[in-house]
Parts: C-alpha cells; structure tokens; sequence
C-alpha cells in the first residue's frame, strides 16, 4: 500500500470551521532538559535512560544482557548479583513496608537468574527527624524477611539528610547468591512455541499503596503482595530443567514491561490471553475507577516464566501447589510472527498491542 | 463487577457481531463522538471484528486533545506561580503546551498535584487558607457538574482562595460542525453515553432532523458499543433516521436535571476554541459574571501566549474523522506518545494514542511497505 | 471521554453540606458526591465519573439488554451453531499456534 496523500495544515480544512485555526498542534517536546518521575517508571522513559546513557558510559557483556541479576564467575563459583533502590510512599503499607520490600525485592531478582539468595547488603539514607521508632519497625521487618528468605545481612552502611532533602527513608540492597546449576536463564532465550506461566493475580503492590497515597486514598482489602520468590524460582526449575527459559518478577512496569521486555530481547512476538490473566476484584475495581490497566501495575511477588510449551502444563501444576503459586495460570504464547511486539488476544476475541507505559500512570477521566 | 462483566461477555458480543453482519449489506461510514469509547474500541479490538463494510471513524471527544495549546500554556504559567498548589486531573499533566507541560513545573518544583475529584482541589483550598488552589477545568458535558459543584461549594464557604481555569466543551455543536463540513463522511453517529447521562439526548434530535443522520446514545462497553453500530447500521440500511438510546440503564431522555441545573447556574454559554478543530460557536462553557472570583483566567496574568505548530501534524484531521491516524506520515516515527507532535497522541483516549498502545503493528507495516 | 464506572452505594453521609456516599467497586471503595442523585439509597447502583455519581443503574434496562441477546445466543446454540452459523467446536482459539494475527 502506498503512502496516503499527506493532507496538512487546512489544505482539506472544512470552510465552515476557522481554517486559520486549523489542524492545531503544539511543539514537540522531544526530550527532557531535566529528570523527570517518569524516568522511574520502569517504562519507556526508564528504558531510555538505561540503553542511551547509562549502557553507553558502562558497557560490558555482563551489563548488556539487562537480565534482573547479572551472573558472573569467580574462581569456580557461579554468582547472582543484584542491586535496588527503594523509595516508596508511603513506607508503610497495606502488607508491607519498605524494609521488607528491600529484601524482597533484591532477593527475587537474585532468585530469577535461577540463583539461590545467600547474602545481602543494607545501606539506609535517612531524613533528619525519621521517628526511631519507625526505623525500629522497619529494621524489625528486615530482620524477619530475611531470615524467611533466607539471606544473612552482611554488610551496610546509613547516612542521614538535612530536613527536607529526602523522603523519610531510602533503602539500597544488593544480594548475592549462588547458581548450582548451569542453566542458561535469560529474557533472550524465548522461542516460538513457548509458554508463559504468570505466578498469581496482577497490580496488588500497585494498588495497596496507591490507596494509601495523599489525596488519592481509598478503602479496599487489597494488600500489597510482596514476599519472597525463591521458592517458585526453585521449584519451576527442579521440574522444568533447562525447558525454562527465562523468569522475571513482575515489578515496576507489570506485566506489559516483563513481556516486552521478553519480545524485545529474544526477537519474538508474545501473545497474551486477556481472559486468562488473574487479576482479583478489589484490584480490578480500583483499577476500573482509577482508568488503571493492571497490566502495567506494579506487583513484588509475582513471576513470569517462559517455559517451552510442552512442559509448561508441568510447571504450571508445581506452582500451584505453593501457596504463593495458587493462583497462577498459562497467559500467553510465544510467536514467530510480531517479532519484538506484545499483542493481547481480548475478552470478546479481538486483539491489540500491549505496549509498556510510558511515564507513570495517573488517574484520568476519560 | 455487576454491570461491567455482562457488558464483556463474548458469547454475546459475538451474537450481535452476527446480527451486524447480517444486516449489513453497503460500506458505511459510523463516528463515535467519545474518546472513551475509541479507547474501548481499539482496547477490546472491536474495529477488527466488525465487517469491512463498517468504517468507524474516532470523533473529537476527548476533553485532553481538544484543550487549545494556549490554555495549557497559560496553566503551565499559572502553575509556575508562587503560593499556587496547581490541581488537575492525571490526564492533563503530561499535555504539552508549548515549551513544557505541567509535570515539568512539577519538576522544577511547582506545586502540581493529581486529583479525583474536583471537591479534592476544594478541600485542599480548605486546609491551606494560605494558599491559592487552582483546579484544571476540563471535560465535556459529563465532568462539568462536577467541576460546576467544586465552584458553588467554594463560593458557598466562602473560599476565595480557590480558582478553576475552565476549558469546557459541548458536544452537540461539534457534530452540526463535522456535519456541516464539505469533507463530511460521517454517515451515523453513537453519542456518548455519559455526556448523555448528564444531558440526555432532546438536543440531537434537531441535528437528526437537519442531517438526516443517525444517532444512537450508546455506552461503553463491548457489548454497548456492538449493539450501538447494529442500531445505526440497522437505521442506515432501512433508509431511516432517528435518535435511539442503546445506553438505557444510565440514560434517560431528560439526563440528569439537578446536575443540568446546576450547570446552569455556574457556567453559560460560550464560543470555545477546540484544539485541532478551531473555533465553534456556542461551543462551550463559561463561569457565570457572578463567580469572577473564582475564575482563575481573570485572577492570573499569563501574559502574551506565542503558539507554534508543526507542520506535519494531522491531528486536526483525525480528530474530523477525515483521516486515520496511521495515515500520518509522523505516526509511529517522529510522533509516539513519548515524543507527542499532537493532542491525539498526548492522551491515552486520544485516537493516535489509542491506535499507537494498542494497535500499532497490523497498520504501520501496511502503511510504510 | 469521561470514565465512568457503575459501583454498589454502601452508605451516605454529609460532607460540608454536601451529600455523599461511599461506593463499593468490586470490594475496594471511594466516596462519591451523591448531589446529583439526591434520590440514591443504599445498596441501589450508581455510576461514577469523577467522584460523582452521575446516575442510578436501572437494573430492568441492563437487564432487558442482557435477556434478549442471552437468548439468542442460546436459541443458536441450541442448533449446534455459533451466532454466524459455524458449528461450534470450530470456533475454540488456537492456544500456543504461530497463527498469523488477524
């Protein structure tokens, strides 16, 4: 098909509207002179920080691979390392805090590379006037999810801002664990015929904290769903071998970011089943009010494993008898076709494109 | 969710998608006013399901594409200003006006902040008596009770320090404008079912009797939409045309008269500026002389606004229902919602948004080989 | 333009002279202003477009929308037919197929 014939600034412009006024359009804003919230949305605009600067300045093998974890050798080890930087409003919240959210989510980023989570590191950057007590509470959740996850705290460090110059608390973690196996897990190694397995209901973490931020509260049984993957991650691996092909935990981003990640790295095309995505009601109503899509909402404990399809029904059973696993379910297929692209087949049997968010999402009226 | 899952279920929308096909027996050209429901089209995938005899065409109905670029100027200045708490839906704020958009005075450490609801900005005003609480006031004939109410509670306590900066648009003026357009195509139209919740539909019924077209108030969801494009393709084949209500568990012929009543005490009538379009006559909404005090374009000095555009862009167009947005040749290149060149791709409802999130890959192939 | 979400009145109370309501969507709720629905009582459903309702759900209209394609549907069925006339085992999506897309 050929181009359309380019029609532009009122040469068609209907002579009963004011033609002078026609086809209005404001400037481009291509880039940002300055850092913006939306560099942080695990997004595009986070994707494009990362690929044109940061890659750029760093570039290594091991980095390039963009995986959660990077996996490196030393002497005849194998080893998982991660690191996360946890700033979250508010810090405490519906199931969690953020100290149990900087375990978690450090150790299931370790955990996808397949990796067993052995040791963490724990750097506080605290605001003057912070209540002890709070950071009493936050060190005591800490302290328990690392002992359920099963990570030693090794190392840290804390610093302390003026009044004003940061938000009550942030927490830095790196974890490190070991691989006992060779398998090669990477969001590169997708393949036309592959299933994915989602772990259980979508945008929990998203939304338990968005209902508790300033001005946008709500009330809802939603909590956030953090908790520790390692379980899931071992058990997908003891049944599916080197059948699985990759795992991610569904963060920032959600599900859209994993999956197009996935696409984009292994030069695939993913469809996914609306119908078959777990996403339960509160969640789903909070999400219809707000004009959220849960596929872009942010969950802390749950994955997303590409496995080759004839094994993935296995996999699949395995997970569910976890109780983190309980809800999980096949969502999607990998195709040759739509190479580098998510499409969703649709409740009523159409299809469209799930791409990642651009910035944050923001209630909207319309 | 009782009233949303039935409104979803496949086995249905495939029978009416039957119905449709059966009756269907020409090409016909259907716009559907409302943003929101171009989102749900293009989200559900409903466009593909329909047969190729049906062309949907995606109306001016989104209230973020059609704010003129000076507006989001003169927010972007009032934001900027100290003492000012700037409050708005999530949608506005990523709109860029001509040097920046709202999150970029977030950035620079204006005080910008998301809100729900319109009586959010009013409580806001409330709690800081030493500040100056602007509210964004955007939308079409659905939001303006709401954003009427934030003004007639604020004048009623007496909150002199809250303000709304109004771009209100009315819809039936816009479709006598596409229709009066020598480039018409538009041979039917499914009304918006929440402007009509608010309105009712006695206004289109002079619009059908002028044009000759049909118009069914339809709803939003898979099974709404289908069964709005059956009842106006099924008036077209027949040779007939009336106003129909698909919407009827929320839309009544009258609408909602406490929220037209109140409305009509807070805003009149006025000529309005659409983005894209230009100006239409008795197009939108006003404060009323009586709440000067609260209206934030009297209140604020934004000075000269200077307005530029790219040449490239079509957005005017698409927003006629004249072209596709694919048919751009920026679509998907120089424009994407990360790079915006127009209104209709800065907005999620925006049709080139809409078309770019979720339906990018069957058209840009087809429109680049 | 303008979402707007039906979700089950749960309550009404008065907020600076305004009447308002909490409305349940599914089990998570928000307040909603009732002003334009001055009629609403809980448990009645009501539609939501920024914070206010906007209008009472008639239940009968939903539901005569609802009955007449339900049995339709089921008038096809009943003939081993989807509504275009295929039999029905065709029309099963091809789960995990390399199908092009449509």
């Amino acid at each position: 098909m050929s181009l359309p014939e380019l029609h532009t600034n009122g040469s068609t412009a209907p002579r009963s509207l004011a033609a002078e006024n026609f086809a209005q359009c404001p400037l481009p804003i291509t880039g940002h002179d300055t850092v913006q919230l939306g560099h942080g949305s695990g997004g595009k605009m986070t994707g494009d920080l990362i690929s044109k600067l940061f890659l750029w300045a760093f570039e290594n093998p091991v980095l390039a691979r963009l995986d959660d974890s990077a996996v490196v050798s030393l002497g005849d080890s194998r080893l998982a390392i991660s690191t996360d930087s946890f700033v979250v409003d508010p810090i405490f919240f519906p199931g969690g805090d953020i100290g149990e959210l900087a375990v978690y989510g450090t150790v299931n980023d370790v955990a996808m590379s397949g990796a067993l989570p052995v040791y963490i590191s724990l750097a506080f950057i605290l605001e003057e006037g912070l209540p002890l007590a709070d950071l009493k509470r936050i060190v005591e959740s800490i302290r328990r999810a690392a002992a359920r996850a099963n990570v030693t705290v090794v190392t840290g460090d804390t610093k302390v801002l003026n009044h004003g110059k940061g938000d009550k608390i942030f927490i830095n973690t790196t974890g490190i664990g070991i691989l006992e196996h060779d398998y090669d897990l990477s969001s590169r190694n997708l393949r036309p015929g592959d299933q994915l397995i989602l772990s259980g209901g979508l945008a929990e973490h998203g939304m338990a904290i968005l209902s508790r931020r300033e001005g946008l509260e709500f009330e809802t049984p939603i909590r956030s769903d953090t908790a520790p993957l390692i379980d899931l991650a071992q058990i997908t691996l003891d049944v599916g071998g080197d059948d699985v092909r990759a795992m991610r935990d569904a963060t920032r981003g959600g599900l859209a970011a994993v999956a197009n990640e996935f696409a984009v790295a292994s030069g695939i095309g993913i469809r996914l089943y609306e119908s078959e995505i777990p996403v339960k009601p509160p969640v789903a109503g909070a999400c219809e009010f707000l004009g959220f899509d849960p596929l872009h909402v942010a969950n802390e404990g749950k994955m997303v494993v590409a496995a080759a399809g004839e094994r993935a029904a296995e996999i699949l059973e395995a997970i569910r008898k976890h109780p983190l696993g309980a809800d999980a379910a096949i969502i999607g297929a990998v195709t040759s076709e739509n190479a580098g692209m998510v499409s969703m087949q649709t409740r009523i049997g159409g299809w469209r494109i799930v791409d990642m968010m651009v910035g944050e999402q923001l209630p909207r009226i319309c | 969710m009782k009233y949303l899952d039935e409104f979803r279920d496949p086995d249905i929308a495939r029978k009416i998608l039957g119905e449709i096909r059966r009756v269907t027996t020409r090409p016909w050209v259907i716009m559907e006013i409302c943003g929101g429901q171009t989102h749900s089209i293009i989200k559900n995938g409903i466009h593909q399901l329909l047969p190729d005899e049906i062309e949907l065409v995606h109306g001016p109905g989104c209230p973020v594409c059609v704010t003129p670029l000076e507006l989001i100027d003169r927010a972007v200045a009032i934001a900027s200003k100290p003492g000012v708490i700037f409050t708005s839906f999530g949608d506005m704020l990523r709109v860029p006006g001509s040097r920046k958009d709202l999150f970029m005075v977030k950035s620079e450490g204006g005080d910008v902040r998301v809100v729900y609801s319109p009586l959010d900005a009013v409580k806001l005003a409330r709690d800081n008596p030493d500040r100056h609480v602007v509210f964004f006031a955007v939308g079409f004939e659905t939001t303006a009770p709401n954003n009427a109410m934030a003004v007639w509670q604020a004048h009623r306590e007496g909150l002199d320090n809250f303000s709304v900066l109004v771009s209100h648009v009315l819809v039936p003026p816009a479709m006598s404008a596409l229709l009066s357009s020598p480039n018409n195509r538009v041979q039917g139209y499914l009304a918006a079912g929440h402007v009509c919740t608010i309105m009712g539909w006695e206004e289109y019924e002079p619009i059908v009797e002028q044009f000759r077209v049909p118009v069914v108030v339809t709803g939003f969801e898979p099974v709404d939409i289908l069964e709005g494009v059956l009842m106006v393709v099924t008036q077209l084949e027949q040779g007939i045309s009336r106003v129909e209500n698909q919407y009827s568990r929320a839309v009544r012929r009258e609408g909602n008269m406490p929220a037209r009543d109140l409305i009509r005490r807070v805003f009149e009538i006025s000529d309005r500026k659409w983005r894209g379009i230009g100006s239409i006559p008795m197009s939108g909404f006003k404060l009323r002389a009586e709440f000067a005090a609260h209206d934030a374009e009297l209140l604020f000095d934004a000075g000269a606004i200077q307005v530029d555009e790219p040449e490239i862009c079509i957005s005017g167009l698409v927003l006629q229902g004249l072209k596709k947005p694919y048919e751009c040749p920026a679509f998907g290149k120089e424009c994407t919602p990360m790079t915006p060149l127009g209104a209709t791709m800065v907005s999620t409802e925006g049709a080139c948004a809409a078309y770019h999130s979720y339906h990018r890959h069957q058209l840009v192939p087809d429109v680049t080989s | 333009m303008c979402l707007a979400i039906p979700g089950k009145l749960v309550d009404v109370f008065d907020d600076h002279g305004l009447k308002m309501g909490r409305v349940d969507y599914a089990g998570t709720v928000n307040t909603a202003c009732l002003e334009y629905v001055p009629e609403a009582s809980a448990g009645e459903y009501v539609l939501v477009h920024a914070g206010f309702a906007i209008s009472i759900l008639d239940e009968q209209e939903a539901q005569k929308t609802l009955d007449l394609w339900d049995e339709m549907v089921e008038a096809a069925a009943s003939e081993g037919m989807d509504i275009f006339g295929m039999p029905l085992d065709a029309q099963d999506h091809a789960r995990g197929s390399t199908e092009e897309l449509p």
